[in-house]
């Protein structure tokens, strides 16, 4: 364990290697810890591989898409990829995942159609899916709201008697996904005490980035973010964000803590965001070719096709069958982005209410009576 | 059922509800073991345990964005909030999650949280304990606001909100919890939860109030007798969605309306009223409707406030004005 007294002389920053729990390294050779172990056999490993290549691929063709114009803004993933397939393979179905907005590769894992993703960015809908049929919930652009969110469900879960029973297709938790910039917020302090209070089953996964838009880890904290755990009575535990291994021995760990019972956990997965924040900002403004350049050499897909090479557990078939997959998803969701309808005129004026309200249908009556006029228009025109 | 307050009929309806719906969880500082800060949940952990009343640590954003998990989880949350002041850290929570999670999830996520406010004046207290922030909820789309005024109305009232599926501000007029007595009729059929009624027939003008202000309207009908003046008095009951069809079918026939809340007056419901009251029935009118309320300056200190909530005779004042055009 980690002394915490006193705060660290200076942060970490890129370049000076933290101290976290790695089973990968970046040349794809395998290290053991003392704490965590990956017991998965290489074709989960591959499946690993494929999800984070097939992320990737999301990532640049929305980015692209964004660029045609079809996209209005995107999130960009690029980099986190290890971080977010670890996690999202590190939970069992039956637990919720709470994300924020950029946590598409969580989204592949669950199941959810990647092109659901789109209709946010593009400005058809608030994201609109099903959190019920995948466990996943909805975006939150709000930084750090859903951590009180996976809280209160957690408790619920817990209220439930979903939790301790040692039956592990049963017991559930809930995953709070947020980043270095939401770890700022007052809510997500707040949940931490909820949790750790009410003995929550919840993981905090805080994927550190290192960047909040232009603003470095340093202005978010003095010391590593995992050392907030302790002082709220829960194991805080920092793994290579990079390596897909480790985030999910890290993940499952947490969470099969969580549904034994025994509380809360955060994952601080130390990774960086290569891309933008989002399409609309300029990193070239802001931070170091450098820096870039050093984490490059991290690469979380790179190490584990070096691995799985090194093993002779993929051939150049199944590398190019793969790129052939991601291109077939890359041309649809080119194709189903630019055919995405834009929603009617008079769906703004639904679901304001579960039951509906006389003030709100009064005003769909009258903007439809008021839109009805110009058809009529358009018609007699025609004649 | 004898005589009770505004503060034992909540009590009766939270337990009523708790007892219908073992979904039905309470949420809030000190409402366990004491029983709340004004005792309204009083006895309620002690018969339905700390699994369904909880006292929460004191963080009010933490208490919404948990209630808002736990409604997710099916869940009808029943959340404390202390006092209307200290509704504020919450703010985020409840206008950019509880409001929205409806509509960003197509009417796929369903929130029946109710967020019970003690709001208003009139107690004596330090700053940010006597604060009206109706108007900040009434004006965020998919939020319901009411508010009751009576212990009859209260007791329906709270066990209508946890019904309803949608997020709803639960507005108790805290200077009134330990006032006014009333007979509660348990096999009454309540007035539906969204509508405004009208407490006392006038005809000479409409006085419409809600929460703490219906009982200082109906002193000042009762006092404007002596001018030889019939008031009509309108409980609003419901901010959002707000009910005026009573408010509209009482000003076309006295032809002079009143707005009196403890609110500001500035862009407060009070103008809302006024707004559409114009509207519906501009020919009607023989006065502009008028409105009378607490000063757009921050509440003061205890001993103004009697100067800054519309009394009986500021009431009065404003009555008298409308009978000037």
């Amino acid at each position: 364990m980690t002394i915490l007294t006193g705060a660290p002389t200076a942060h970490e920053s890129a370049g000076c290697e933290p101290d976290y729990v790695q089973l990968l390294t970046p040349e794809g050779q395998r290290v053991e810890h003392d704490d965590y172990h990956f017991d998965g056999d290489d074709d989960l490993v591959r499946t690993f591989y494929r999800d984070m290549v097939l992320a990737r691929r999301v990532d640049t063709e929305a980015t692209a898409l964004q660029r045609h114009g079809e996209l209005g803004i995107w999130a960009q993933l690029l980099g986190q990829e290890a971080a977010q397939i670890g996690a999202g393979h590190g939970s069992r179905p039956q637990d919720f995942i709470f994300p924020t907005y950029r946590e598409h590769g969580v989204a592949l894992v669950r199941g959810l159609d990647p092109g659901r993703l789109l209709g946010l960015f593009r400005g058809v809908d608030h994201g609109g899916w099903d959190p019920a049929e995948h466990n996943f919930g909805l975006y939150t652009i709000v930084i750090g709201a859903q951590t009180l969110h996976a809280t209160g469900y957690a408790m619920g879960l817990s209220a439930d008697g979903l939790v301790g029973s040692g039956d592990v297709t049963r017991d559930a938790c809930t995953i709070a996904h947020f980043g270095d910039g939401a770890s700022s917020q007052g809510d997500v302090m707040e949940s931490f005490v909820f949790a750790a209070t009410y003995d929550a089953p919840v993981v905090f996964f805080c994927q550190n980035n290192q960047w909040a838009i232009s603003a470095p880890i340093e202005r978010q904290s003095r010391t590593p973010l995992h050392w907030r755990a302790p002082a709220f009575g829960f194991p805080g535990v920092r793994v290579d964000g990079n390596d897909v291994l480790a985030t999910y021995a890290v993940t499952r760990a947490a969470t099969d803590r969580a549904r034994a019972g025994e509380g809360p956990t955060l994952i601080e997965a130390y990774t960086y965001r290569m891309g933008a924040h989002t399409t609309t900002d300029d990193p070239t403004r802001y931070r170091s070719g450098a820096d870039v350049d050093a984490w490059r050499r991290k690469d979380p897909i790179a190490r584990v096709l070096a691995y799985l090479r090194s093993r002779d557990a993929v051939d150049d078939a199944f590398v190019a069958a793969l790129e052939a997959e991601a291109d077939d998803l890359g041309a649809d969701l080119r194709h189903r982005c630019r055919t995405m309808p834009d929603p009617s005129p008079l769906a703004m004026f639904d679901h304001v209410y579960a039951e509906a309200s006389p003030e709100v249908e009064a005003q769909r009556e009258g903007y439809a009576a008021y839109l009805a006029q110009f058809e009529l228009t358009g018609a007699e025109g025609d004649r | 059922m004898s005589k009770v307050t505004l503060a034992k009929a909540l009590n009766a309806g939270l337990r009523t509800a708790m007892e219908q719906d073992d979904k039905v969880v309470l949420m809030g500082e000190d409402v366990g073991r004491l029983g709340g800060v004004f005792r309204i949940t009083d006895g309620l952990q002690k018969d339905f345990g700390e699994r369904r009343v909880m006292d929460s640590p004191l963080a009010e954003s933490g208490i919404v964005g948990t209630a808002i998990g736990m409604a997710m989880r099916g869940y009808r949350p029943v959340v404390e909030i202390q006092f209307d002041g200290f509704v504020y850290p919450a703010y985020d929570q409840i206008v950019t999650q509880l409001a929205k999670m409806s509509y960003r999830s197509q009417g796929k996520v369903r929130l029946p949280v109710v967020i019970r406010i003690p709001f208003g004046g009139g107690i004596g207290a330090v700053e940010h304990h006597s604060e009206s922030p109706e108007a900040q909820f009434a004006h965020t789309p998919g939020l319901k606001v009411v508010a009751c005024s009576n212990p009859v109305d209260g007791y329906w009232m709270i066990q209508q909100a946890i019904a309803c599926d949608d997020p709803v501000i639960f507005l108790e007029p805290k200077r009134q919890y330990h006032g006014d007595k009333a007979e509660l009729d348990l096999d009454a059929t309540p007035d539906p939860l969204f509508t405004s009624t009208v407490v006392r027939r006038g005809d000479d003008v409409t006085l419409v109030a809600y929460g703490p202000m219906v009982r200082t309207a109906l002193a000042v009908a009762e006092a404007a007798v002596a001018d030889g003046r019939s008031v009509e008095v309108v409980d609003l009951r419901s901010l959002s969605p707000l009910d005026l069809g009573p408010v509209v079918e009482s000003a076309r026939r006295t032809g002079r309306v009143v707005v009196a809340h403890e609110a500001h007056v500035n862009l407060g419901m009070g103008a809302e009223v006024a707004a559409r009251v114009t509207e519906e029935c501009f020919f009607s009118l023989e006065a502009p409707v008028l409105r009378v309320g607490g000063f757009d300056t921050p509440y003061p200190a205890a001993r103004n406030e009697h100067h800054f909530l519309p009394d009986l005779d500021r009431v009065v004042d404003t009555v008298d004005r409308a009978f000037t055009f």
